[in-house]
């Protein structure tokens, strides 16, 4: 059993399958993680660059852990202490690292199709780590991780994703994986954060009501406010954003039922989510970055042999 | 294909590993039996149903190991993982490990390298149901050999519907 593809680009070209054989083989690295020693031999023999061209913390961590967990050699680049602030062009900085015996590229950059356009000049497999405002492949995985290990199945489960829609990797790669896995999904923010013809395009249901939505779901996925990639004033103050499309307690108390809180991070904390709702009880969002090194480690290691 | 073991003859040398198991071990106080995935768990499934009926005083202590990610021919081909399931300490344990077929000792070999991970045991001892001595690549032998039977390199055996066949190239 393999993967369809030789480079995860997006949940986009992923079939079912390839998701399911992603979410199993994590279940297993989740166990290695369990163990006193945590840390398998299976990618000795395979370098991996981690191409970073934009900021990250959880990402570029989880998958440099994952990495080592693996047994891979690792290097890292940082788009900003490199050959790139000289203007060296992102193919020729590929191109050099990989003429030093490179096998496996993760790539995070702030242009949507970056690692797609790498992925037609260079043999090595080539994993996105978020590109743009287009897809953050990983991140939907272990979403979808820690939704299943929560609530038993993806399958007819209903998820909110709530938030800067417009301008989220997060959501579309979620919305293409959560479609794909028989999962309902509501997108929710203000009007001006969804695009117009979401609904038509990607199958999902809109909502612009938060107390609505959360009534609705089992789950509610939370994204922060991308005011980097925002070039015009799309709502007028972070706390009108608050008042209307906060989490708060008194809101989740007031429910029906309990749902599940998620959270890519960072957290705007008393923007998106407030403290109590964060920290509570209902809140995932430690387990997704725990989980988030099971299911890298999952990519990486069903990807090693693709180069 | 050739049958080299019917499933009688199975339930056989079965029963025969488990009484020399429980020879070796009067009590099962510090010991804990491993199956090898796939095939090894099957056949450790049997013994250890066995050596249970035998020590129905103690609990025989049962796990599963699994060597994908131990394996040393990633570049060649990715396999998709079976379930590990170590439920117990391995630290200072007399740990049998128990597979269907032993042939080039590779397997063996990734699964010494996996248990090690779950701590450092008093001993290991290896258990198989059939033994392909004259393909061996490493040095490791076992101390319970259900059977020997000479084979080509390019043959297969395997464990089907509870028999064991022999499927040559």
């Amino acid at each position: 059993m393999q993967l369809s593809t030789r480079h995860l680009l997006g949940i986009k070209n992923l079939n079912k399958e390839d998701i399911s054989l992603i979410l199993s083989t994590a279940e297993q690295f989740k166990e290695v993680l369990q163990r006193p020693v945590k840390k398998v031999p299976s990618l000795r023999d395979i370098t991996i660059v981690n191409l970073f061209y934009e900021n990250s913390t959880r990402t570029r961590f989880s998958f440099e852990l994952a990495e080592k967990r693996l047994s891979a050699d690792t290097i890292n680049f940082a788009a900003s202490s490199s050959s790139a602030a000289k203007g060296e062009t992102l193919l020729d900085t590929v191109n050099n690292i990989l003429s030093m015996k490179v096998d496996m590229v993760v790539m995070r950059h702030s242009a949507s199709g970056a690692p797609h356009f790498l992925s037609q000049h260079i043999p090595a497999a080539i994993i996105n780590a978020g590109d743009g405002i287009n897809e953050h492949p990983t991140q939907a995985l272990l979403d979808a991780f820690s939704i299943k290990e929560k609530t038993g199945s993806l399958e007819g489960r209903k998820v909110a994703i709530i938030g800067d829609i417009m301008h989220s990797r997060v959501a579309q790669s979620n919305i293409y994986l959560l479609n794909k896995m028989g999962a309902k999904v509501t997108v929710c923010g203000p009007p001006t954060l969804i695009p117009k013809y979401i609904s038509e395009a990607l199958g999902v249901n809109v909502s612009y009501n938060l107390r609505e939505t959360l009534e609705w779901c089992d789950v509610a996925n939370v994204l922060r406010i991308q005011l980097e990639r925002q070039n015009q004033v799309l709502f007028s103050s972070l706390r009108e954003y608050s008042i209307a499309y906060g989490i708060n307690r008194q809101l989740l108390d007031s429910l029906q039922k309990e749902i599940v809180i998620m959270h890519p991070g960072p957290i705007n904390r008393g923007v998106e989510l407030d403290s109590d709702v964060a920290d509570s009880k209902q809140s995932i969002i430690l387990q997704q970055v725990e989980n988030g090194v099971a299911v890298r480690m999952a990519v990486l290691y069903l990807l090693a042999n693709r180069s | 294909m050739q049958v080299l073991l019917s499933s009688q003859q199975l339930a056989d040398t079965i029963k025969v590993l488990s009484q020399q198991l429980s020879k070796s071990y009067p009590s099962l106080e510090n010991i804990v039996f491993v199956g090898i995935q796939q095939g090894g768990v099957v056949i450790a499934n049997d013994i250890v149903a066995l050596l249970q009926q035998q020590h129905s005083s103690e609990k025989v202590q049962f796990g599963q190991l699994d060597i994908t990610f131990y394996r040393d021919d990633i570049r060649k081909e990715i396999l998709a993982p079976d379930t590990m399931n170590i439920p117990f300490a391995i630290e200072n344990k007399i740990v049998v490990l128990i597979d269907d077929v032993l042939f080039t000792g590779r397997t063996i070999k990734a699964a010494l390298d996996a248990l090690l991970d779950y701590g450092r045991p008093a001993k290991v001892e290896l258990c198989v149901l059939i033994d392909r001595k004259e393909h061996r690549q490493f040095p490791i032998q076992a101390d319970y050999v259900g059977a020997t039977v000479e084979t080509k390199k390019t043959d297969k055996v395997k464990l089907v519907n509870r028999e064991v066949v022999l499927i040559p190239a």
